[in-house]
């Protein structure tokens, strides 16, 4: 075995490799800094804090490797938050109806919007736009004040480490082949979980394939008889459905519901930042959900410094639009290498 | 009827009718439930068109930003910034400010996208998280002078011959952007770039230029809606541009301007902007709690653009 | 005789009322390898384009093995076992060699892509076409064009072609590759294959095809078997004699004082040195193959290019134009007519008079605002100049005809007052007569003391327009042509790189 494969690795995803450099970086840093550090603890505290908008930055990397942009993703996420509080309490057949209504629910608006969009033939960024606006309308209609249930013994185990999930559900949380496991926090388990699961699998279909060939080179694409609209629509639904795992999540850890529109807005936003953090071409064709994952990690691990740094807290947003400019302007670098000016306008 | 006008004019023509549509069913809605017709009386609508002067302004310069395919996402904290700016100035200088503040956002923005070909929608979208954190970071720890000034408030709350300042105001916006749009080689120059920007660069237009001039007329127009925004609530205030973001956005596209640029004509911002305003005001009327304009609004936006694209169709 | 594979019966398409194709009868036969030859926009592309189901042919019916066919799509071509490589690379940067190899129908596993298998048969197929040192694993952006067209034959094996479409599939390959591309075809011909070869290389075309067909404006003229006629006659049949165009009278040739002269120009690798001098009152003819050079030439001249270096002397001052706006502005102006006009030279969707002032704003604004009296006059004596035909200035310029169109583009350079002009292949795709008034105005633009330096692929224009001609090759002038060494043979010979007199 040679360094050559994981050279070229390196090599076709900088921008990925760049990104998980850093968050290995910047959270070991964190955790040398941190009074607590290295503990269960501090592992729990920051994955809850991670999740929901890990989640949302995946929904947005589906349309963006398209080329297109989903200004609906937070949207959808406050969507299914307020479903999740109305629907997942009470027995636990309930529960789990409750859990799998609240993920159809984010995936067929998903549908809808790849329907929008392929159908309606209207741009996604303006499409999505007003489907955004008719979320949060749902969402304030299913809960016009923030409140709700969920069942507690769902968030206290869903929310801490896994020996916690084994003692709430009666498994025997101190047998020893869980002992390895026992201080690994159950969130950013079901993050990767639903990563591996979900995402994986449709990068490596057909559909998944042509929502990068679309992305590259829609021309190509459709050169080599790829299926256009089914993969668009597919991108779309597909978003919805990480939006709504986002939702979910959000309304166990939180145990409520919250139909905030500033709220909203910033989760899509900070989810487009998170897809570029994490090395995802808006132009479309490159990147992938993991690389939005822990670009919204870094996001998060960035907030978190302000806190052991006891960095005014005034300062904090400034930082994090800094961090945010300077990391798209990395872009440029592509602008200058070019040699003939009409390359820049295609 | 509507298949005769031209494509420039179609989208214009169905927002006027339903503005019509609007006002009607608001009516009769009034009529039935109380028997007034508030929506038909001048003192109303002036006032209406009063609080639209500010997303008109807004809507305004997003439309030049539009109409090279580009966007701005930074005009909420360009109108925020601009307005906190201005009070803690005060006094005279307090529009030289908030201008100046418009400016320097608008020539930031247009060097990210121009030269350094950044997508304007990552990168507008980063400067108006810095500027939040500016003003964060400027106003948390201290109290500046919030509070707005004689000029501000004249010109947002009083009234010339009965008429609000304010519309004025928008009035002369909206001439010197259609006059810029139509008349102007800078204004042709955006059509063109934003049309086909190779072609435009191919013909000796300057095409970096006319990109910051468009970003930096978005800049300034945010910082004037700001000016006003601060004498009509009589203070500056975090956060008091998010409304007017995604509203300025749809009332552009609601007037026929193409989102990825090249056309549109500036009436129908106009229009899209009346027609957003008294969507709201009906619909504020109606008591309707808060789910139901959010709905509606996203409802009409896409039904109406599903209208346009059907007509595009047809005709080519 | 064998039957067929693919048969063409009165094939015809229009593009926007100007024929590509017009009632076509082609047949090509199973184990041939049948050259298409013909000059550019001769239909060569429109032939092949209708059947691997890009196009759809306006009239006519298309057989494949007896049955009528009609492909609404590439994939369904490809289905039917007609797998066409184009000019203009199928393949998507952003993927894999690989996935792109295996894109249409790759291996699957429970329902996924299966890229073990993916890479073994992408590795068998580059095998095949003895391109071992292409690792399946790189990005397709990451290779050179010449690699690129040996993936892109590779994934055009792997699709298990009944007729397989070379359009210029070798103009970018190594000499090791052509060689191999050329055994490849002959194993394919051994199993009944059928490959149709597009190419502008001559001794390609001798060394590997076994039937010949030339086409012309549209029309095909005759199929023959190899070494039915000479190169001269073939050349002949290509250039045709019946549609020479009326060119204007030339000017006996005079001392001119020179305006541009250009020395060693080099840009990336595909200028490699060029020489070029134009006078006042000249038209210079840019001739060769497509690709040669030539379009790279006059961006560098309007200033579009990044890192030009040799020496470029406008009326006397050194130096390049920075921009397209440094050349259009200075005390010597010049002008770009660009190849693409739909999407380099004209606002497609605005109306026509923005499209011919957006070259020329200043020069009918007072400050800032545009006189609309001034434009208005502007615009009116530009289309009576050119004899422009519309309905009305504020009409979309995508209404017009392509000629009209063409004439836009340049009636908004003249509207700047050009000194030198350079013209991008000014008379593609646009009829005869709108073909012969752009002639007589260039001519008389000459007359008036502008330097015309115009690139064309048409050799009988080049030879009817040009005062002189410089054929590029390789990004270099190999060859300068004057007064009567100027033939069609002459210029073709040196394109294409054959020797007429000998043959």
């Amino acid at each position: 075995m040679t360094l050559a494969p994981l050279a070229r690795w390196l090599r076709q995803n900088r921008g990925f490799a760049g990104a998980l450099l850093l968050f290995a970086a910047i959270y070991l840093v964190y955790n040398l800094m941190h009074p607590r550090g290295f503990s269960a603890a501090v592992f729990v505290q920051n994955s809850n804090e991670a999740v929901a908008l890990a989640f949302v930055a995946m929904a947005q990397t589906v349309p963006v490797l398209l080329g297109g942009l989903d200004l609906s993703v937070g949207a959808v996420m406050t969507l299914t938050n307020c479903i999740a509080s109305e629907l997942v309490s009470g027995s636990p057949a309930q529960i789990l109806f409750g859990m799998v209504a609240t993920l159809l629910a984010g995936t067929a608006f998903g549908l809808m919007n790849g329907l929008v969009v392929v159908y309606g033939r209207i741009q996604p960024i303006i499409a999505t736009l007003a489907t955004g606006a008719i979320a949060m309308g749902l969402a304030l209609w299913i809960r016009p004040k923030p409140g709700g249930e969920v069942d507690g013994d769902l968030n206290w185990a869903l929310t801490n480490t896994i020996w916690d999930f084994a003692d709430t559900y009666g498994f025997d949380a101190d047998s020893p082949w869980l002992a390895p496991f026992a201080d690994l926090p159950v969130p950013i388990l079901i993050l990767l979980a639903i990563a591996v699961l979900v995402w994986v699998p449709f990068r490596r279909s057909v559909t998944g394939r042509t929502v990068y060939a679309v992305g590259s080179a829609e021309g190509a694409a459709y050169m080599s008889g790829l299926p256009i609209a089914r993969a668009k629509i597919a991108a779309f639904t597909l978003g919805g459905f990480f939006a709504a795992c986002g939702g979910l999540y959000l309304a166990i850890q939180t145990s409520s519901g919250n139909a905030d529109i500033q709220q909203a807005g910033a989760y899509t936003l900070n989810s487009i930042a998170a897809v570029v953090l994490g090395g995802t071409s808006l132009l479309g064709g490159a990147g992938g959900a993991i690389g939005s994952l822990v670009g919204a990690l870094i996001l998060r691990v960035i907030s978190f410094y302000f806190r052991i740094l006891s960095i005014d807290p005034l300062l904090q947003p400034l930082i994090e639009g800094l961090v945010l400019l300077v990391a798209v302007s990395f872009g440029a670098i592509r602008t200058l290498r070019v040699r003939n000016k009409l390359d820049l306008f295609r | 009827m509507l298949a005769r006008l031209s494509p420039e004019d179609r989208p214009i023509a169905i927002a006027a009718l339903f503005i019509l549509a609007i006002l009607i069913a608001g009516t009769a809605y009034t009529l039935i439930t109380s028997g007034t017709v508030p929506l038909l009386s001048p003192g109303y609508l002036l006032q209406q068109l009063q609080t639209g002067a500010f997303l008109g302004i807004c809507a305004a310069g997003m439309m030049m930003v539009i109409l090279l395919g580009h966007i701005d996402l930074s005009i909420p904290w360009t109108l925020s910034a601009a307005a906190m700016t201005a009070t803690a100035v005060g006094g005279d200088l307090a529009l030289p400010t908030a201008l100046a503040v418009g400016l320097a956002v608008g020539l930031f923005n247009g060097f990210g996208v121009a030269y350094l070909r950044i997508p304007s929608m990552i990168f507008t979208l980063g400067v108006d998280t810095v500027l939040r954190g500016l003003m964060v970071a400027q106003t948390g720890g201290f109290a500046p002078q919030d509070r707005a000034t004689p000029m501000m408030l004249f010109l947002a709350k009083e009234k010339i011959l009965g008429i609000p300042v304010a519309i004025f105001v928008w009035a002369a916006v909206s001439v010197a952007i259609s006059v810029i749009l139509t008349r102007t080689a800078f204004g042709r120059s955006v059509y063109a770039t934003g049309s086909r920007e190779a072609a435009a660069y191919l013909s000796g237009i300057r095409t970096r230029r006319v990109i910051i001039g468009a970003f930096v007329t978005s800049g300034l127009c945010a910082a004037l809606a700001g000016f006003l925004l601060t004498g009509y609530s009589a203070k500056a205030y975090q956060g008091m541009g998010n409304a007017f973001l995604l509203p300025a956005i749809a009332a552009v596209v609601l007037g026929g301007t193409h989102i990825l640029g090249g056309r549109g004509r500036y009436a129908g911002t106009l229009v899209g902007v009346i027609l957003i305003v008294l969507l709201n005001s009906v619909l504020s009327i109606m008591q309707m709690p808060e789910a139901g304009p959010q709905i509606i609004y996203g409802t009409v936006i896409i039904g109406m653009l599903l209208v346009y694209g059907r007509n595009a169709r047809v005709t080519s | 005789m064998t039957e067929p594979i693919v048969e063409y019966r009165g094939i015809s398409k229009y593009f926007a009322g100007i024929r590509a194709l017009e009632k076509v009868d082609f047949a090509c036969r199973p184990g041939t390898i049948h050259a298409i030859l013909g000059e550019n926009g001769a239909g060569k592309s429109t032939l092949i384009k209708i059947m691997a189901g890009v196009l759809v042919p306006d009239a006519g019916e298309m057989l494949l093995e007896g049955r009528t066919v009609s492909f609404a799509s590439p994939d369904e071509a490809t289905r039917n076992g007609i797998v066409c490589m184009f000019q203009e690379l199928s393949l998507v940067p952003d993927l894999t060699v690989a996935d792109n190899i295996c894109i249409s129908d790759p291996p699957r596993r429970f329902g996924l892509i299966d890229r073990r298998a993916q890479v073994r048969r992408a590795e068998a197929l580059l095998a095949r076409v003895r391109c071992e040192d292409i690792d399946p694993h790189a990005l397709v952006r990451e290779l050179p064009l010449s690699r690129r067209q040996m993936v892109e034959i590779a994934k055009a094996l792997g699709r298990d072609p009944k007729v397989l479409i070379l359009d210029e599939a070798t103009s970018a390959l190594t000499s090791r590759d052509v060689q191999t591309v050329y055994d490849l075809l002959a194993d394919l011909k051994g199993r009944g294959v059928s490959s149709l070869f597009i190419s502008h290389r001559m001794h390609e075309v001798e060394a590997l095809c076994d039937t010949l067909s030339v086409f012309r404006n549209g029309q095909h003229i005759e199929t023959f078997a190899k070494g039915a006629h000479s190169d001269t006659e073939i050349v002949r049949l290509m250039i045709g004699r019946d549609v020479e165009a009326q060119f204007p009278p030339k000017p006996q040739p005079k001392a001119l004082d020179p305006i541009l002269t250009v020395k060693g120009l080099r840009w990336e690798n595909r200028l490699n040195g060029v020489d070029v001098s134009i006078g006042r009152g000249e038209i210079v003819g840019l001739g060769g193959l497509d690709g040669q050079g030539q379009k790279e030439l006059l961006l560098a001249l309007f200033g579009v290019l990044r890192g030009v270096s040799g020496s470029v002397e406008v009326a006397g001052k050194r130096g390049i134009p920075s921009s397209p706006y440094a050349a259009k502005s200075g005390s010597t102006r010049i002008a770009l007519v660009p190849e693409d006009r739909k999407t380099e030279g004209l606002m497609l969707g605005m109306p026509i008079a923005d499209n011919l002032l957006a070259a020329a704003f200043d020069r009918v604004s007072r400050g800032p605002v545009i006189d609309s009296g001034l434009a208005s006059r502007a615009v009116a004596e530009a289309l009576a100049k050119l004899q422009v035909r519309i309905g009305a200035p504020t009409d979309a310029v995508m209404t017009l005809s392509g000629g009209n169109q063409q004439k836009v583009v340049i009636a908004k350079w003249l509207m700047v007052d050009p000194d030198i002009i350079l013209l991008n292949d000014p008379t593609r795709g646009i009829d005869v007569g709108t073909k012969q008034e752009i002639y007589r105005l260039m001519r008389s633009l000459a007359d008036d003391g502008k330097a015309i330096l115009f690139y064309s692929s048409d050799y009988a224009e080049l030879i009817g327009c040009s005062d002189r001609v410089y054929v590029l090759y390789d990004g270099r002038v190999v060859s300068e042509l004057e007064g009567d060494a100027m033939t069609e043979e002459g210029i073709v010979a040196a394109s294409l790189n054959i020797d007429v007199e000998a043959a």
